[in-house]
C-alpha cells in the first residue's frame, strides 16, 4: 500500500513530524512553579480583556467570499481548456471567450456597484 | 538484501522500492525543515545587512548556530494556553497550518532521474503524479484553515482579526495565482510538474525557459505567492503595528515555531514551483545532458535566489493598506491574469505553438 501511494506515506510522515515536535515540546517543557491569574489572559495592550473575542463581525469579507466562489469555479472550467488549447482550436477559443465575457460583465457590474469598494 | 526481503515476505525489488521511498521522504522532509530553520537566520542576517548592523553573531561563527539555539529554546519553553481558548482547536491549528505546506513539497521534482549504484531510481520527487499542479493548489490552499482556526480558537481580538484578514487575502490572491499558472499549463499542455520542467530542460537553451514566453505570468505568480505566504508587502495576517502579531498573538514555544516552519516551508514550495514553471526546474544552462546532481544543484541555486528575493522584498517595500491589498487583488491582478491567459490561449489556438514546445 505504501509503495503504491507515496503521497499517503508522506502525509503520515508529515503529521508524525509535526505531532512529534508538539508532543516532544510538551514533555520537555519547563513548568512554572508559581502561577498568577493574569498570566493566561489574552493580550489586549496590558489591560484585562473586555469580553470574549467571539463576537459578531462585520461581513465585509462576505462579498469577497462570494466572488471567490464564482471565479474559482471559472478557474476549474478553464483548467481542462488550458490543457487541450491546441486541439480545441477556434471552437474552444470562442466558447471560452464567451464564457469569460459573461463572467466579466458580471464583474464589471459588481465593480460599478461598489461591491469591492471598502465601506 | 534478498534474504531480508524473503523474511519480510517481499521480493527484493519491493524492499528496494520501499527503502527508496523511505530515504527520499526522509531526506526531502528533513531538508525542507532545515531550509525553514536556516531561513530564520538568513532573514535576520539579510535584514541586518540591509539596515547596516551586525545581526545575530553570538552563537557560533557568524551566528550560524542561532537556529539551533532557537530550537532548544522553543522546546524547553513553558506552554501557556490562554484563558477561554478552545483548547483542542488551539492545539490543532499549528499542525493544520504546517502539514499542508510540507505536503505540497511532495510533487516538486527536484532533479531529473536519479542514477545511483548503477540503477535508475526515478526523478527526485516524493510522488511523480500526473495532476501535480492541481494537487499543489488544492493542498496548498488548505493551510488557510490552520490560520483561521488559530485566530478563532485563541479567543483574542487581535488573533481573530488576523485570521479573518488572512482568509480574505488568501482567497483573493489564489485566483490570480491559478490563472497565472494556467497560462504556463496552456503553453506546456501538461499539469505534470516533471513534464513541464523536462520541456524546458530538453535543449539546454535558457531561452526555452517559460519565463521568456510568460514574463507577466511569472511576475503575477511572484506577487500572488507573497500574498499566499502572508509575506511582506502583504503580511496583514500578522502585521506588527496593527495587530500585535495577528493570528499567532497567543501562541508561544513550539506551537509558534511550527507556524513559522509552515510559513517558511510554504515559501520554499512557492519558490520551487516558480522555478519549475518559469526557470526551467533542474535545467543547467547550455548543458542538456547534465547529470542529476548538477541539475539538483542548479535547482537549489535558483530556489535560493527566489528565497533571497522574498527576504529582500520584505525589507525594502512598505506594507500596503488592507483595502489597497484587496483592490490590487481584484481589480488589477485578476483581470491581468485572465487577459494573459486568454491572450496565450488565443495565440496557441490560432497560430500554433510559438517556438519549441
Amino acid at each position: 500500500m505504501v509503495i503504491e501511494s507515496p503521497l499517503l506515506a508522506f502525509l503520515i510522515v508529515a503529521f508524525a513530524v509535526a505531532g512529534s515536535m508538539l508532543v516532544g515540546a510538551k514533555l520537555l517543557r519547563v513548568r512554572a512553579k508559581h502561577s498568577s491569574p493574569l498570566k493566561p489572559t489574552t493580550y489586549e495592550c496590558g489591560e484585562s480583556p473586555a469580553g470574549p473575542a467571539w463576537v459578531r463581525f462585520h461581513a465585509r469579507y462576505y462579498v469577497v467570499a462570494l466572488f471567490f466562489v464564482v471565479f474559482d469555479i471559472e478557474a476549474a472550467f478553464l483548467f481542462p481548456w488550458a490543457l487541450v488549447v491546441r486541439e480545441a482550436g477556434t471552437a474552444g477559443l470562442v466558447a471560452v471567450f464567451s464564457f469569460v465575457a459573461v463572467l466579466m460583465v458580471g464583474w464589471l457590474w459588481a465593480v460599478k456597484k461598489g461591491a469591492l469598494r471598502w465601506q | 538484501m534478498n534474504d531480508i526481503a524473503a523474511k519480510l515476505g517481499m521480493t527484493g525489488d519491493q524492499l528496494e522500492g520501499l527503502l527508496a521511498i523511505l530515504v527520499r521522504n526522509t531526506v526531502i522532509l528533513i531538508g525542507v525543515i532545515n531550509v525553514a530553520a536556516v531561513m530564520t537566520l538568513v532573514e535576520r542576517k539579510v535584514s541586518a545587512w540591509m539596515q547596516y548592523r551586525h545581526g545575530p553573531n553570538r552563537v557560533g561563527p557568524w551566528g550560524l548556530l542561532q537556529p539551533l539555539a532557537d530550537g532548544v529554546k522553543f522546546i524547553f519553553k513553558e506552554v501557556v494556553i490562554p484563558y477561554g481558548a478552545n483548547k483542542p482547536l488551539y492545539l490543532l491549528a499549528p499542525a493544520m497550518a504546517a502539514v499542508p505546506a510540507m505536503m505540497t513539497i511532495a510533487v516538486i521534482p527536484f532533479a531529473n532521474d536519479v542514477v545511483l549504484f548503477g540503477k535508475n531510481w526515478g526523478p527526485l520527487a516524493i510522488a511523480d503524479i500526473d495532476v501535480g499542479i492541481l494537487y499543489l493548489l488544492a493542498i496548498g490552499s488548505m493551510s488557510v484553515y490552520g490560520v483561521i482556526l488559530a485566530g478563532w480558537a485563541s479567543n483574542s481580538k487581535y488573533s481573530l482579526l488576523g485570521g479573518l484578514r488572512a482568509s480574505a487575502q488568501m482567497i483573493s490572491y489564489e485566483l490570480s495565482m491559478i490563472l497565472a499558472i494556467l497560462a504556463v499549463v496552456a503553453l506546456a499542455g501538461s499539469i505534470n510538474l516533471k513534464e513541464i520542467a523536462a520541456l524546458q530542460a530538453s535543449t539546454g537553451n535558457p531561452l526555452d525557459w517559460f519565463f521568456f514566453k510568460q514574463p507577466l505570468a511569472c511576475f503575477l505568480l511572484l506577487v500572488a505567492s507573497f500574498a499566499e505566504t502572508n509575506r511582506h508587502p502583504f503580511d496583514f495576517a500578522e502585521c506588527e503595528p496593527e495587530l500585535v502579531a495577528g493570528f499567532n498573538t497567543e501562541y508561544s514555544a513550539m506551537k509558534w515555531a511550527i507556524f513559522f516552519i509552515g510559513e517558511y516551508s510554504a515559501m520554499a514550495v512557492m519558490s520551487a514551483l516558480s522555478v519549475v514553471l518559469f526557470w526551467g526546474g533542474w535545467s543547467v544552462p547550455f548543458m542538456p545532458d547534465a547529470p542529476w546532481y548538477l541539475g539538483f544543484a542548479a535547482f537549489l541555486a535558483k530556489v535560493s535566489v527566489y528565497l533571497f528575493l522574498f527576504v529582500w522584498v520584505r525589507w525594502t517595500l512598505p506594507r500596503f493598506r488592507f483595502d489597497q491589498l484587496m483592490r490590487i487583488g481584484w481589480k488589477v491582478m485578476l483581470p491581468l491574469a485572465l487577459l494573459n491567459l486568454l491572450a496565450t490561449g488565443a495565440m496557441l489556438a490560432l497560430f500554433g505553438p510559438p517556438g519549441a514546445p
